[in-house]
């Protein structure tokens, strides 16, 4: 154990600083050295065995890279072992890395190798088209039918919701929308996971999955539409008791 | 002309937020979101989804798993 990461970083001390106290994963994968010392600093920390390093950058990048797992295995038991065989597979080949890439290149391509080898292992196929993808995202009788006035508008304005404390999410939502996001056909629950929660680029993901940008959207939209449909459903019945 | 209904809005919303509507058919959800305040409060509230959905914690490993590699690393080095 060493206090090596307190001492101030090239960049600015108070980040050298607050680097130290960063325990949730990163979530903009466009700035991986967010909270986290320099590859510079950190590479020869790692290999000389400073633990605080190698602890600093398991509680950054677990998270990511279990949901970036999750994509390619069947299961979340997989994908944490996934995750886990990619640590040790780090931990093996520290000393060689050379930083031709960047060490978080590097960790998450051994981490899509060695995820891509096991999801073809358990056979995942991940279907290339789903009846889940097609028909109206919003239920038809919330519109005037054909031959009415004003068809295809609104009968009833969608409710308004409380207003939301700004980066305030209560528990029962967070715990909804976890669930909302569980009860997602696969594919929507992986692009949607990786684009709002995980905050990957559209381009991104369709690299990651291997789909085009017109199936990228059409998941996207489906997968928002339903949970801000199970959003509703939550704040109509807190309004009616 | 703004033929573009509420049903037919709410699909070309994530569209719309991505960008990738056309000049025309944006302009024509945008006309068409100036004259609605049902279409104007769907796509905040989709907005809003996204937002809360930034808000989400990540999951992790577990504390078993932490403390093993945390081990593994110490063994190797």
């Amino acid at each position: 154990m060493t206090i090596g990461l307190l001492v101030p970083t090239r960049r600015t001390g108070s980040e050298g600083l607050r680097a130290c106290t960063a325990h949730g994963p990163l979530r903009d994968y466009s700035e991986p050295m967010e909270g986290l010392p320099p590859d510079e600093v950190l590479n020869p920390r790692l290999r000389q065995g400073d633990e605080t390093a190698f602890a600093l950058l398991l509680d950054s990048w677990s998270g990511g890279m279990l949901r970036l797992a999750r994509s390619f295995v069947s299961t979340e038991e997989s994908a944490a072992e996934v995750v886990q065989e990619t640590w040790l597979a780090v931990i093996e080949g520290i000393g060689r890395f050379e930083g031709r890439s960047s060490l978080k290149t590097w960790v998450y391509r051994i981490l899509t190798n060695t995820a891509k080898r096991r999801g073809t292992r358990e056979h995942r196929v991940v279907p290339l088209s789903s009846v889940d993808d097609t028909g109206p995202t919003v239920d038809p009788a919330r519109f005037r039918p054909a031959g009415e006035p004003y068809s295809g508008h609104w009968w009833e304005f969608p409710p308004a919701w409380p207003n939301p404390e700004q980066g305030l999410l209560g528990t029962e939502v967070r715990a909804l929308l976890a669930e909302a996001l569980a009860a997602l056909p696969d594919r929507q629950r992986l692009v949607i996971t990786l684009r709002d929660v995980e905050g990957y680029a559209a381009e991104e993901v369709c690299e990651l999955l291997e789909i085009s940008a017109a199936n990228q959207r059409v998941l996207l939209h489906r997968a928002r539409a339903f949970v801000r449909g199970k959003l509703e459903e939550y704040y109509t019945q807190e309004a009616t008791p | 002309m703004n033929d573009l209904d509420c049903q037919q809005f709410v699909e070309q919303v994530t569209s719309f937020l991505e960008g990738d509507l056309g000049p025309d058919a944006e302009q024509r959800f945008i006309d068409h979101l100036a004259l609605c305040d049902g279409c104007d409060r769907y796509l905040d509230q989709v907005r809003q989804t996204v937002q809360a959905l930034e808000g989400l914690p990540a999951d992790s490993i577990s504390p078993t798993t932490r403390t093993a590699l945390l081990d593994a690393f110490r063994s190797q080095t």
